[in-house]
């Protein structure tokens, strides 16, 4: 094991992927020589030189474009689209091309590629650079979406990721590149679609993705010292595949469903996992499943309003408090 | 037109082969499409479909230039670019009329049309969305040092899209072996495109902005495209980079099944039918001295083609309810959760 920085963790994988594989090209905006804006790639192009990594002009068409005819024909390429706000410039790409070519051509064409992207609020950039986007991609057939909240993670992932013969959208949460944490040594590959229960508790289950994870976790320690209830935590890693199976056993055991999520509210994640809980274990359930989310509203730049609304540890315990009350199943 | 070509275009003749091949292409192109016209009257082919009618020489002359494992990259008017390249009649119009035996399994439809095995690397139906993509398997092919060429086909209204100009940029800034094909047919869609678009030619005044020559060639002159293809082939696969062509045409028909073309001034359709690339080349290769009946030859056979694709057509079965279901990802499936 090591202690790897969330931020480095992406350059490790890289790295790891591209030694292995020759036909792991990069691309993106200021990924080379300036190491990303996150500076999550810093040494990629000192140590694989300019032919593997490519810094691009600012055309995030012609960054996702050239990945995909890249895909298509023999090569693996990872693209990096700085915010994922700028998803939006190069959506046809996600939404019409990379996401549907094998389907509309029977299967002529596999199209493995990773496009990378900075997400998520935390850094008071204002409603056009802080956006949890994880639920646009969610909605579009054809395209995986990976959002990891852990270095560990993000090397495993990001590996399986590279690998995937399909398309993957991996949202690297921006407020998470400092945390640091240990990363098994050498070779690191995780599955996609597998959730992870961090803690295991009887009362009340909580989903959560990326930055809302060790909200959700330090929420489940609050509950459990003062108010009696003891949480299962569930970082969901990915949303397609999403491992229902891991969610609806947990809900069942516990009879008690919150979501925790970054995105805003109409149709966000939680809201498929609700759904999907209530056709399939409504008879297990003590309460409503309830969703805990980003307000339905652009994002404000100010701190004192950006904090105020994103989930935060308080508000996570004070729904749960609200619904689930306190001291343990009723 | 203008005489940007000479510069680059070979002056001589193509082989007595090679213009007999370009015939047999165009002819093939042309009966193919008017077959998919009729096929549409009969209500056989359902949804949209945009014919490229008047077209044929520039599909046939980058087709028959181009090497077996260059790239094609096609916009939803390519039924043509498809043809060309070899892909067979019957997975045409197979995919038109929703067959089983179309390329696509009738998953993909006109807009579509796809045979890699062919070097067809897809229809593209957004506009503009192909040329980047083109670029990419350009940078593919440059990274995996071969000498194949990727060739991208558009409309003259793809010229006011941005990805365009992405493109364009990237593929000069990174030296890549790519072609861009503009085929000016004079409408975007339903509109002129002077009526939209800052400068007369719309790709090749362009390309001084990306440090590309400017390269005007008459579109309905199959030698005169087959030239500059080969030209511009030639250059991107011995590292010269990217060209840009602006080939100057016109469709005979609209825009699309739902466009009757009204809104042509009187006289112009008539003007450009007396251009009609195909009986224009087949008088030209008459008048060299081709007999007439080397190309009756080849359009009986052209015909029969048709018809007998028609019929395969015909026969085919619907695709299976559950082709719907598959190839979403790579392993065949479709799940999105355990």
């Amino acid at each position: 094991m090591a202690e790897l920085s969330y931020r480095d963790a992406v350059a490790a994988a890289i790295a790891q992927e591209m030694e292995r594989d020759q036909r792991v090209v990069f691309l993106g905006e200021d990924v080379g020589a300036a190491g990303g804006v996150f500076k999550t790639t810093v040494g990629l192009l000192e140590r694989f030189g300019p032919r593997r990594v490519r810094d691009t002009p600012i055309s995030e068409l012609a960054i996702l474009g050239a990945a995909m005819g890249a895909a298509m024909t023999g090569l693996r390429p990872i693209a990096e689209i700085m915010f994922s706000d700028f998803l939006a410039c190069c959506w046809d790409y996600v939404a019409n091309e990379i996401s549907k070519l094998r389907y509309m051509t029977n299967g002529q064409f596999t199209m493995p590629l990773v496009i990378r992207t900075a997400n998520g609020a935390g850094s008071r950039f204002g409603a056009q650079h802080s956006q949890s986007v994880e639920n646009w991609a969610m909605a579009i057939p054809g395209i995986k979406v990976v959002a990891p909240s852990t270095p560990a993670d993000v090397k495993g992932l990001l590996a399986a990721s590279i690998r995937d013969p399909d398309p993957v959208l991996f949202f690297e949460h921006k407020s998470l590149m400092a945390t640091k944490g240990e990363v098994p040594a050498g070779e690191h590959v995780e599955a996609l679609g597998q959730a992870k229960v961090l803690r295991r508790g009887d009362d009340i289950t909580v989903v959560a993705l990326a930055a809302m994870v060790p909200r959700a976790l330090e929420a489940a320690q609050v509950l459990a010292s003062r108010h009696g209830l003891s949480a299962t935590v569930i970082d969901l890693r990915s949303l397609v595949p999403l491992d229902t199976r891991t969610i609806l056993a947990e809900t069942a055991r516990t009879g008690r469903l919150f979501t925790v999520e970054e995105n805003p509210r109409l149709c966000g994640w939680g809201a498929e996992i609700s759904s999907i809980v209530t056709e399939e274990c409504f008879y297990d359930l003590d309460q409503p499943v309830v969703r805990i989310t980003t307000p339905h509203i652009p994002l404000p730049s100010a701190d004192a309003l950006e904090d105020a609304v994103i989930p935060s540890i308080q508000r996570i315990v004070d729904e749960i408090v609200r619904t689930a009350g306190s001291g343990g199943k009723a | 037109m203008s005489s940007a070509t000479a510069r680059h275009a070979p002056e001589a003749a193509p082989s007595p082969a090679t213009r007999l091949a370009l015939y047999k292409s165009m002819i093939e192109l042309r009966y193919c499409e008017k077959r998919a016209y009729d096929l549409f009257l009969q209500n056989l082919i359902k949804g949209t479909s945009h014919l490229a009618l008047g077209q044929e020489a520039i599909a046939a002359g980058y087709g028959v230039a181009m090497e077996a494992g260059d790239y094609t990259f096609c916009t939803y008017r390519g039924h043509h670019h498809t043809l060309a390249r070899g892909a067979s009649m019957v997975g045409v119009l197979g995919e038109l009329m929703g067959r089983q035996c179309g390329l696509l399994a009738g998953k993909g439809g006109s807009m579509h049309l796809t045979s890699v095995d062919h070097g067809v690397m897809g229809s593209y139906a957004i506009v503009g969305s192909h040329l980047p993509i083109a670029v990419g398997a350009a940078w593919s092919a440059q990274y995996r040092g071969t000498d194949q060429v990727a060739v991208a086909f558009f409309g003259d209204g793809t010229t006011n899209i941005g990805a365009f100009h992405e493109a364009l940029n990237l593929a000069v800034v990174w030296k890549l072996p790519v072609v861009f094909v503009c085929e000016n047919n004079l409408y975007m869609e339903y509109t002129p495109i002077a009526a939209v678009t800052a400068v007369e030619h719309p790709a090749a005044d362009r390309a001084c902005a990306y440090g590309l020559e400017s390269i005007i060639v008459d579109g309905n002159d199959v030698e005169a495209v087959y030239r500059v293809a080969l030209d511009t082939l030639g250059r991107a696969r011995s590292g010269e980079g990217p060209s840009l062509v602006e080939c100057k045409t016109y469709r005979h028909s609209g825009h699309s099944r739902a466009d009757p073309a009204k809104y042509r001034p009187p006289g112009e359709l008539q003007a450009w039918l007396e251009r009609d690339p195909v009986p224009g080349y087949r008088q030209r290769l008459v008048a060299d001295g081709v007999p007439a009946a080397t190309l009756e030859e080849i359009e009986r056979e052209a015909a029969t083609r048709v018809d007998q694709a028609t019929e395969v057509c015909k026969a085919s079965p619907p695709p299976s309810v559950e082709t719907a279901f598959t190839d979403l990802w790579a392993d065949g499936g479709n799940a999105w959760r355990n």
